[in-house]
């Protein structure tokens, strides 16, 4: 198979999972662009392996054992993006993250505002 | 890599035509148009709900690549972990949210046309790089899968038992971090919505209704 197959995939679906990141505003769906951008990665490191192996003879498998390590670190990863999601939608009643701009510049005045119509609603 | 291994890799080459693929690589780009295709969805979609299925659709196809690529434990991991468990997670986490479950209009940021301009950009910029680097690179699929229950395990705890180990205690760490984000949350919203001292009996009985 031709090694560009794989690796023109995981780049358009890296740059699919790099669009839903900036341009989505509900929480949730960012993490699923991420989980998108995460497995892009995994296929380019699956392909690249399965290559190495037979033209350079490489035995330590290193493409396929760090595909397993990403898999389980994005599991915790959306284990804990979650329960962080859910706890901001728990205190501010929304998970749109264009509304959580507490620490941004510029917004001092209306951040208190912002809290005490969410408190009342 | 070193010049013998670059000479194999020529010498492989040799025999491959640039415009004559195989069943392998028409089956691999029929299911990655599929894959892509849903993944366009996932991140396009109005419907929240929606964008959890059709990325359960860019899993899966992503499994049935890693299959085409002889890499047969990390198709069942994807398929176990990520479409099994991580969906349903997502699913969990729009259903507490309280996502709507129709259209919802205002799914998109208003910077969604910079958005595109910036992945468009990386998608161009990326797949140039990628075809110009291994325009002359095959992979050869003959022969004993490379990713085989027994090969993957027989490398994984040979060479990568310290990994494997320290990543069991990320994981349990995870665990033990998820669980203390959500019982503080809970104790301090039970804290604010009762206002009174709290009394063990009555909060635990507002937990039993909750």
């Amino acid at each position: 198979m031709h090694l560009v197959y794989p690796a023109v995939l995981a780049v358009l679906l890296f740059s699919t999972g790099l669009y839903g990141v900036l341009a989505r505003r509900n929480a949730i769906l960012v993490l699923m662009s991420v989980e998108l951008m995460l497995n892009a990665v995994n296929l380019n490191l699956v392909a690249f392996d399965v290559w190495l192996n037979r033209t350079a003879r490489e035995t330590l498998h290193s493409g396929q054992a760090l595909t397993l390590f990403t898999i389980a670190i994005a599991a915790a990863e959306i284990g804990i993006g979650l329960a962080i999601v859910l706890a901001v939608h728990r205190n501010r009643g929304t998970s749109d993250i264009d509304r959580l701009r507490d620490t941004a510049e510029g917004h001092e005045s209306d951040a208190p505002e912002a809290e005490k119509a969410e408190a009342t609603a | 890599m070193s010049p013998a291994a670059a000479l194999a890799t020529t010498a492989a080459a040799a025999p491959h035509g640039f415009l004559s693929p195989t069943g392998v690589e028409i089956a691999f780009l029929l299911v990655g148009l599929v894959t892509f295709g849903a993944a366009l969805v996932t991140v396009t979609t109005r419907q929240l709900v929606h964008a959890a299925l059709w990325l359960v659709v860019t899993l899966g196809g992503l499994a049935v690549e890693y299959l085409l690529l002889t890499a047969e434990f990390i198709a069942w991991m994807q398929v176990l972990i990520y479409v099994g468990s991580v969906v349903v997670l997502l699913l969990f986490g729009l259903m507490l949210t309280k996502a709507p479950i129709g259209r919802s209009p205002d799914a998109d940021s208003a910077n969604r046309w910079a958005a595109l301009g910036v992945a468009v950009a990386a998608a161009a910029a990326l797949v140039w790089v990628v075809v110009d680097a291994f325009r002359t690179t095959w992979i050869d699929l003959g022969g004993a899968p490379s990713g085989s229950t027994k090969v993957t395990g027989a490398s994984l705890f040979q060479n990568w038992v310290l990994p494997f180990e320290a990543l069991s205690v990320l994981l349990l760490a995870a665990l033990v971090g998820a669980i203390v984000l959500s019982r503080k949350a809970k104790a301090d919203a039970a804290a604010a919505t009762t206002g009174t001292p709290a009394v063990p009996g009555s909060r635990s009985e507002k937990e039993g209704v909750r």
